[in-house]
Parts: structure tokens; sequence; C-alpha cells
């Protein structure tokens, strides 16, 4: 069979069962908003907005922390990469996983305990809190906008490939539809309704990668090596697509970047705001460390499940195929589940396809609700109440903020989602978890275990990581100077890699160490003394 | 109550109720809050260096031992996808370890320093 021919059956194959795909779609999204709905009608104070009530238990917010982490980039992007790419692909899948223990064993427990609603309410303890909420806050902000924006462009390139939708207007419209539901979730269903959202996602995201693993299995009679053989044999890369180096090995730049890469990726997680906020939603620090054991178990499970997906559809797909439907390979996993279902041709490959992208929906929808949240939550409680109302706002006056805001941020994320419809979807997420990490990261640890850490030090640590990470990204072959740029005829580009992380994250850490050593204003040992004592034995937590 | 440290009670920002501030240092030098932090810090720093260094590791022979990582353990599976595969696992068990050790030593010193901090409030 020609790949021009077997692309055009998979054409066909999309746009005829759309209205399936729409079905099963809309059913997610109606179910969805009942659960919404109810959940609004619980939501009352500001701890119900942002927090669920803080009543989930372990396994509830282990299973939402899942659906909140595993976004298209896991789910489309690393089957997609490893399909085109072998074991590189499956490296993110790793890197990925590891990051939970930095979240496991620093900083979700202390973080339950000592803060109340967003990442500021820790970093800005013991510091003075206007400049430091004020910095928390736009770090928030900037973090979960360019994770926001990967997911919003992703929502219009999946679409448009599923659905056959392909004009501009369309894919317009498609973005539009993404960013009124994730408001209407936000809004209306606060914290808890994000959480139910979540865990719906992640119970369906599981099932569904589940499936397609035991068909492609199955195929192999459970022989994992003879997958490997055909996956490396179909991909015309032989061995070498089983080993490291396809995608990052051509040179020492490249190395050097995969290196910068992986340094993000493992440090980032537990510097994610949407992330972060979810630990809030549970009574005790002990629930907080059972969640994080469950999302370690679910979420390793899943990208276990990514080496059958992805070598899998390097195996029984064409790679011309894979290719020409989109050139990052993104639409991999449902054009696998289409082969296993029994081909483009058939009623099962139909279903299949129509099943996994309903999830690939479910799943941007999911993701893109929790950063919403994350970014209201910190322009109302960092910003607007404690930097612009100076700590005076009602509890009233804080939620109708918070839901203004989001609003606002979604409004936002659909006018910035609707033009950058076409950027690197992957270099979008790997920023967020590069500025995560850098701007983060070093702040949160220097203020939970470094008595001297003052409010010098987390502003140069916070704003230099934030500046430093997206600086050199401005000035990187992501933006200009190459074919893949997201501006193709402009060279403006000196720093040679993608991932600013290298640089960065280290820098981070350095000017948090150096701001509080230059600073004139000592840290007052009190207020660690209570931060301390809050954070490892709960006293007080709320 | 003017400093922007401390905000008035009651107040959206004010971060949480509880003990006052002389309490809280007095139990920061107690030796049951000393060997409640030794504890945790004991347990889990030198794991977080230990994981992040594994982890490195592996990057780094992914990067500049493609021959070593290529090697063939038996059939298609060679040492790139076995220590990947030891990534997952060790991840596993850390978690595992660190819940172990939670429950066992963290959790009961942890709720007795509480116990006794709210009690006197």
């Amino acid at each position: 069979m020609s790949g021009a021919h077997h692309l055009t059956t998979v054409a066909a194959g999309a746009s005829e069962h759309r209205p399936l795909i729409i079905t099963l779609f809309g059913l997610f999204v109606v179910a969805t908003l009942i659960i919404t709905v109810w959940a609004g009608r619980q939501t009352k104070d500001a701890a119900d907005f942002y927090a669920g009530g803080r009543q989930f238990t372990g396994f509830q917010n282990g299973l939402a922390i899942s659906g909140d982490y595993m976004s298209a980039a896991s789910f489309l992007g690393i089957a997609g990469a490893i399909a085109l790419f072998g074991y590189d692909g499956f490296l993110y899948s790793i890197g990925f996983l590891v990051a939970w223990l930095v979240a496991l064993l620093l900083v979700a427990e202390p973080l339950r305990n000592s803060g109340r609603y967003t990442m500021g309410d820790v970093l800005a303890y013991r510091m003075r809190q206007r400049p430091v909420r004020t910095a928390a806050g736009t770090s928030t902000i900037v973090v979960s906008i360019f994770y926001l924006l990967a997911q919003m462009a992703g929502a219009g390139v999946l679409v448009s490939l599923l659905l056959g939708i392909t004009s501009d207007g369309g894919k317009v419209a498609v973005v539009a539809l993404v960013g009124v539901l994730m408001i209407v979730y936000v809004t209306i269903g606060g914290m808890k309704g994000t959480t139910w959202v979540q865990m719906i996602k992640a119970v369906l995201l599981i099932a569904g990668a589940l499936l397609i693993t035991l068909l492609v299995l199955v195929k192999f009679n459970f022989n994992v090596s003879d997958l490997l053989g055909k996956a490396a044999e179909n991909s015309g890369q032989g061995v070498k697509f089983l080993e490291p180096g396809l995608k990052y090995g051509k040179d020492a730049t490249s190395k050097l970047d995969f290196l910068s890469l992986g340094l993000a990726l493992v440090l980032g997680t537990a510097g994610l705001p949407h992330i972060l906020i979810r630990f809030y939603t549970v009574p005790t620090a002990k629930a907080a460390r059972k969640s994080v054991n469950w999302a370690i178990g679910i979420i390793g499970a899943f990208y276990l499940m990514t080496i059958a997906l992805g070598f899998g559809a390097a195996a029984l797909l064409e790679r011309a195929d894979i290719l020409a439907s989109n050139k990052a390979g993104n639409t991999a996993a449902p054009l696998l589940a289409q082969a296993v279902g029994g081909g483009a041709d058939s009623t099962g490959g139909a279903v299949l396809l129509a099943v996994i992208s309903a999830v690939a929906f479910a799943t941007i929808l999911a993701v893109v609700a929790g950063l919403t949240l994350a970014s209201s939550s910190s322009f109302a409680h960092d910003l607007y109440v404690n930097v612009i109302r100076r700590g005076k706002a009602t509890e009233q006056e804080e939620v109708r903020a918070a839901r203004w805001s989001t609003v606002v941020i979604g409004a936002i994320a659909i006018g910035l989602g609707a033009l950058a419809r076409d950027l690197n979807v992957a270099g979008l997420v790997a920023l967020a978890f590069a500025v995560a990490a850098s701007a983060n990261l070093p702040t949160i640890l220097y203020s939970l275990f470094w008595k001297r850490f003052n409010t010098q030090g987390a502003l140069w640590s916070i704003y230099g990581g934030l500046v430093s990470a997206v600086g050199l990204v401005l000035f990187s072959p992501v933006v200009s100077g190459k074919p893949t740029s997201m501006f193709k005829d402009a060279d403006f580009f000196w720093f040679p890699l993608e991932n600013p992380g290298i640089i960065s994250i280290p820098l981070g850490f350095l000017l948090g160490w150096l701001g509080t050593v230059l600073a004139k204003e000592k840290a007052d040992p009190r207020k660690f003394a209570e931060l301390e004592v809050r954070s490892l034995t709960g006293t007080g937590a709320h | 109550m003017t400093t922007e440290a401390a905000p008035p009670p009651g107040s959206a920002g004010t971060p949480l109720a509880g003990p006052t501030a002389d309490e809280f240092v007095s139990v920061q030098q107690s030796p049951e809050f000393a060997e409640l932090r030794r504890s945790y810090r004991s347990f889990a720093f030198p794991l977080t260096v230990a994981f992040i260094a594994w982890y490195l590791l592996y990057v780094l022979l992914s990067n500049y031992a493609g021959g070593f990582m290529g090697t063939k353990v038996f059939g298609n599976i060679n040492v790139a996808l076995v220590l990947g595969l030891a990534q997952f696992a060790t991840t596993f068990l850390i978690a595992w370890l660190y819940a172990r050790h939670a429950a066992a030593k963290l959790d009961p010193r942890a709720a007795a320093i509480k116990a006794r901090m709210e009690a006197s409030e």
C-alpha cells in the first residue's frame, strides 16, 4: 500500500466518522458541565473556590493531579516523538516522572502545611508581602500562560486534523470553544468543579491508553522485544531507533540542549503553580503525600504505556503517514488507535479513533481549566487582595475578583491561542518548565529551608530566573533564525540552545543566594521559626 | 501592625491563625522538634541528591555513551531501555520508602508537637 493511498483513507476515515467523534466529545462536555454546576452550588467561600473546600481524599487528588499533569504534550506529544525518533522520545517520559520525587520529598507537605491558596502564600510568608507577592503572581501568570498557549495551540492542531477543519476561521472557532468551556468550568465550578473534570479525564486517559496498549501487545503476543524489533525495522533506522541520539545526538550543541531540557523537566514540575495549588485541596500534609504517591503510580503507569503507544505506532503505521498527518507526530496516537481497531475502513477503527480523539480533547480541557484556575487564583489572592487592596478585601470581594480574573485570563488565552495556533507546542511547554524551575523552585526551596533567605533574595531569584529563562528563549532558535522558528523570516538569535534551563536554573539559585547575602535588611529568625514549625508539623494549618 | 510583613489579624492577607511567635520560637528550639527536623532532613536531602545524580548520570550516558547504551541485553532490549526502566523502578521505590519512613518516623512526632501547640492556645 502506498503512503499516499493510505493517507487518503486515514483522512477519509476521520471525516466520515466526524459525527461519532463529536458525539463522544459532546457527552464528555455535557457530563462535565453537569458536575460543574453541581460543584458550583457547593462553592460558597474562598476556600471552596480556590481549594475545593480542602475535602478531597489523597486518592482523589492523586487522580486529579494526574489529570492536571498529563497534558496533550504528554499524550500526543510523547507518543508522536517516540513514533518518529524512537528512544529519544521516551526520554521525556522519564524526566516528567522522576520530577515528581522533588515534589514528594521537598515541596508537597511543607507547602500544604504553610500556605492557603497560592504559591505566593509560601514565598511571601516571612518576606515583605507586597513586592514578593507581586513577583510570585507575575511568575505564576507567565508560567501558566505559556503552558496555556501550548494547550490552546495543541487543541487547534488536533481538531483541524481529526475533524477535517482546515480553515483559519474554523481553527479560531475551536480555540474559542475550548476557551469558553474552560472559563465556564472555572468561574462556575471553581476548584471543586475543576478537580472533578481532571479526575474524570485521568480515568478516561488511563483507560484509553491501556486499551490501545493491550491491542498493540496482542499483535505481538505480548513480546516487547518483537514489538521493538518491528518498530526499528519499520522506522528505516534499524537498531539506531532503539538507542539514544536520533533527535538529540547530532552534535555537541544538541547534546547540551538535551542536558538542558533534562534539567528543566526534572526541576520544573515542583515549581508549576497549577500543580502546587492542587496540594491545598486535601485536608492534611499526610493526604498531600498520599496524593503525590498516587500520582506517581498513575503517571508512571501511563508513561510506561507510552512505550507501547510510541513504538507501536512506529511498528504498525507507515512513517510517511505519521509525518503527512502532522510533522511533529502529534497524531500518531489517534492513528494508531484507528490501526489497531481494524484500520481506516472498519467500524472498530473508526470507533477507536473517535474514542482516543475525544480523550485527547478531554485532556486539553482538564489541563487548561487547571492552568486558568492557577493564574486567576494568583491574580485575585496575591495581586488583587494582598497588593492592590493591601489585605483589606472581604472574602466575597476576593472570590468575585477571582471569577472576573478567570474571564479576563480566559479571554487573553483565547486571543493569544488564536494567534499562536501555528507555534511549536512542545517548545512552549518546555519553556514553561524552564521558567518554573528557574524562577519558582529556587525561591520555594530557599524559603522553606534557608533561615537567612530574605525579601531581596526572593525578588532576585524570581525575577532573575524569569527574565533569564524567557530572555534566552527570545534569542534562541525557537523564536528566530531557523526554518522551525516562530518567526522564520527574522534572524536575531545568538543563544544556540532551544532550552534555557542549563543557564537560567543555576542563575536563579545563584541570584537567590547573592541577593540574600548582599541585602542590608536581614531575615527575621522568628518568622523562620514560625514557618519551619508550621511546615513540618501542620500546626494551625487550615 | 503597620508593617507590610504583618497584616492585621482576620484580614484575607493573614497567612494562618494559631499560636504566638514566642511559642513557635520555643518549639523550634525544643529537642522534640530538632529530632523531627533531623529525621526529615537526614532522609529527604541525601535521597534527593541521590536520585538527581542518578537521573543526570542517565541523561549523560544517553548523551555521551551511545555505544554502551546500545549494547543488547536480550532480544531487542538494550542497556538504554533497561536503564530507562530502572529510572521508573527507582522512582517507585523511593516514593514507597519515603511513605514508609514518614508514616513511621515523621507523622507521630509531628502529630505530638501539633497537638501540644494547639492544646496550649
